[in-house]
């Protein structure tokens, strides 16, 4: 604890900040806290290499011809902006940032389950990103981030079994904090503070560990079974050798489906926290949308095969796989009609989490609805492997699941950082992201509906319109994702010291200062009233004026 | 040390406590609860192995049947019979830790890891076998007239019979790989028990290293009649 001095000067409060300086406090803590932001600056990083490769492959798009870089190039490039973006970015953000972060503090307890496990977890992380960037700068890989056989294992000449390596290991950074993330929630929960009591973002994170611990290994083991394919050339996905190709799509996307719910999943619990606040109601149909959360995890496990309708299979297989898919669709729009059904008589701000709240709401039903257009059999022999399935998944990934982790980073900065971002800018950022993103990816569903396939740097002239509008699109999001970067920077030291609740929000972790301590409460918490008691909360602060911004 | 230790925070508890648990039941409850969801990862990633087998052994029974009789099913019986041995002398360690008795505990971790390091010298005389046969996948594969059990007049796809011992090598050998995970476990678990860290009270690292050790023996148990038992007539 710090003392006073005899000076005139306010000494500043120890939090998880200042408690310790020094690279090795950083590098070897246990806290929780500080690992969620060691992820936070790993996975901005990759975010920004994955934007470049992004970058380069719509430049490479405004024209029909193929002019700025080889085939091959292209390949390269469209393939690790898949790999990074999901597997470096997307995969751990939400989770290994938010998640970190705010998980024990929502429960009442002092840290996860398994501190040093969680560290673990992100050194992983850490070998797995380097062993990535080391392959691209070697080479890369040029299957597409589906490396599908028997080009990934007979005829590719390019890194894979490195990738595939630094995937395996970042894969194994995942389980760890989804397992991390159950036994904290099972077993750490504060007294009082009962699974009907805990925040959606808990129900959702519960969620998503579920489908991290139960579905990466199977791509784990489908990595190894391709690089022991490559290296030793024991043929089971091999033709020649008696081996089925398809086996491997069938274990590939066994996983690689639930993967976009665990991507999808935390950004929705986030969304029921802000739109909980901003509307200063309680979420309308609490259980539903909890038990939402576990039906997508189970229901994701069951509808695979939608990614291989064309692929071989057979069409009674389809038909099954094509009403698992319709089926599932239908938590996630509970859960849409509950946030909708909470907005009703709503006292609503529009601060930046909420805007991009409200973002996310348009466009993860715009992807959402296009992923059953995807199910019909009927439509997807027409648009799969086109463009209609790149702007469907861009909708949902980065409308949905990105929207959601800056509504996230906004909402809970001043906890995080103990300082105010500036609202004027983030709720002008907000905006830009919105406009830079339709502006990019609604070309693309009128493209892919048009015939332009996807992973090809060369089109027919009569879609360079389309995709010219579809770059535009993606300079002003890359715009819109600057800001951010910028004003949150500019805060840590230019913004105005947050308060510990700047939104009067409801939620254990309001209860902590802002920054809050190493072990986030002075006493253990006793929790005595329902999840979102905003009706509590505003009797209690009629007067007062929010203070955020 | 200790006394410094309680001093600060004005109640004794084990030293092996960490600060964020409440209790020791906690401590332990979580512990386990973590190693059982783990366990439950491992099931999943054998579990890749085990569709693939069932797969083509569905599709390729008679190749497969054939492959299988030529793995010798005495070593693996063996074997089978050490890690179930191995597992007991587990089950034999925990109970001494819970009953004081440091000298049977330690030597009950002992014979767990020479069971252990026996099925690991089995495996590769077994391997060795199979690599004098010609029987390892790749360049110099062979796996000519072969008859197909019960079907004297008929030869086994040396194509077919390959993917057999594809899987036969990755599935074992993954396993093998766990194995000696498992005595690395085991030694750092020796280490602690020598040094006088398990107690009636607190010896959850060996609970849990024994959870571990028992699942790696239920997945050769497994094992052992997919791949060595197809169609095995006396």
């Amino acid at each position: 604890m710090s003392m006073a001095t005899a000076t005139a000067q306010p000494v500043e409060r120890v939090n998880y900040l200042n408690k310790e300086y020094g690279v090795w406090s950083w590098l070897l803590t246990t806290d929780h806290k500080r690992i969620a932001l060691l992820y936070l600056l790993s996975i901005t990083f990759f975010f920004f290499i994955g934007g470049f490769f992004a970058l380069m492959i719509r430049l490479e798009l405004l024209t029909p011809a193929g002019d700025l870089v080889q085939a091959d190039t292209y390949n390269k490039l469209f393939t690790m902006h898949g790999m990074v973006m999901i597997f470096f970015f997307l995969i751990p953000s939400i989770p290994a940032v938010l998640g970190n972060f705010l998980v024990p503090m929502m429960i009442g307890a002092k840290d996860l389950a398994f501190p040093r496990v969680n560290l673990l977890s992100w050194y992983l992380y850490i070998i797995g990103a380097i062993m990535m960037l080391h392959c691209m700068l070697t080479g890369g890989v040029d299957t597409g981030w589906t490396f599908y056989t028997p080009f990934s294992t007979a005829f590719t000449n390019t890194k894979i079994v490195e990738a595939g390596l630094a995937i395996f290991i970042a894969g194994f950074s995942s389980i760890l904090t989804g397992l991390n993330f159950i036994v904290t929630i099972h077993r750490m929960r504060a007294p009082g503070m009962t699974w009907s009591r805990l925040p959606l973002f808990i129900w959702a994170h519960y969620a998503t560990s579920i489908i991290q611990i139960l579905g990466t290994p199977v791509v784990a083991i489908t990595i190894v079974l391709v690089a022991v394919e490559r290296t030793l050339h024991l043929g089971i996905f091999d033709p020649k050798l008696g081996g089925d190709p398809l086996l491997f799509q069938h274990l590939f996307w066994f996983y690689s489906h639930p993967a976009v719910y665990i991507m999808i999943l935390p950004s929705m619990g986030i969304v029921s926290e802000i739109i909980a606040c901003f509307a200063r109601k309680r979420i309308f149909g609490y259980s539903f949308v909890a038990i939402s959360s576990i039906s997508i995890a189970v229901f994701g496990f069951l509808v695979w095969a939608h990614h291989m309708f064309v692929a071989g299979i057979s069409v009674y297989a389809a038909l099954v796989f094509s009403l698992l898919s319709y089926s599932v669709a239908v938590p996630s729009a509970v859960k849409v009609f509950n946030w909708t059904a909470t907005l009703y008589k709503g006292s609503i701000r529009y601060d930046a989490p909420m805007l991009y709240a409200f973002g996310f709401l348009g466009l993860f039903t715009i992807g959402g609805l296009t992923g059953l257009f995807l199910a019909c059999l009927g439509i997807d022999v027409h648009v799969t492997d086109t463009y209609f399935v790149v702007a469907h998944f861009h909708y949902i990934m980065v409308g949905g699941a990105l929207m959601g982790y800056l509504g996230g980073m906004h909402f809970w900065w001043p906890k995080i950082s103990g300082k105010l971002y500036p609202e004027g800018w983030a709720r002008l950022a907000a905006l830009i992201v919105f406009i830079g993103f339709n502006l990019t990816f609604f070309p693309q569903f009128i493209l892919g509906y048009v015939g332009m396939p996807r992973r090809y740097y060369q089109y027919p002239q009569e879609f360079q319109v389309l995709n010219v509008l579809s770059t535009a699109g993606a300079t002003v999001l890359g715009v819109g994702y600057l800001l951010p970067m910028i004003y949150f920077l500019w805060s840590m030291r230019y913004g105005k010291p947050a308060p510990d609740n700047p939104w009067n929000a409801a939620g254990l972790e309001w209860k902590t200062p802002s920054p809050p301590t190493t072990y986030n409460f002075e006493e253990e918490p006793v929790v005595t009233w329902e999840a979102y008691n905003y009706d509590e909360i505003d009797a209690a602060h009629k007067e007062e004026v929010p203070v955020a911004g | 040390m200790a006394a410094v230790h309680s001093e600060a925070h004005g109640e004794t508890h084990n030293p092996a406590l960490l600060h964020h648990f409440a209790t020791e039941e906690q401590q332990r409850d979580a512990s386990s609860f973590g190693m059982w969801i783990f366990l439950a990862t491992e099931v999943m990633f054998f579990g890749g192995l085990f569709c693939a087998y069932l797969i083509y052994r569905r599709w390729y029974f008679g190749d497969f049947a054939a492959a299988s009789k030529s793995i010798d099913a005495f070593l693996g019986g063996t074997n089978t019979a050490v890690l179930i041995c191995s597992s007991l002398t587990v089950v034999l360690a925990i109970w001494a830790a819970q009953t004081a008795r440091r000298a049977l505990m330690i030597i009950m971790l002992l014979l767990t890891m020479l069971f252990g390091l026996a099925f690991l010298g089995i495996k590769a005389v077994e391997y060795k076998q199979k690599f004098d046969e010609h029987h390892v996948p790749g360049a110099s594969f062979s796996f000519e007239h072969e008859s197909i059990p019960g079907h004297p007049d008929q030869y086994a796809n040396p194509r077919h019979a390959q993917i057999f011992f594809a899987l036969y090598f990755v599935m074992t050998g993954l396993h093998a790989l766990h194995m000696i995970v498992g005595l690395g476990i085991f030694a750092w678990l020796l280490w602690m028990a020598w040094k006088g860290r398990f107690t009636p009270e607190y010896h959850t690292p060996l609970e849990i290293g024994g959870l571990y050790w028992h699942f790696v023996d239920i997945v050769w148990i497994y094992l052992f009649p997919l791949l060595y038992l197809i169609d095995r007539h006396p």
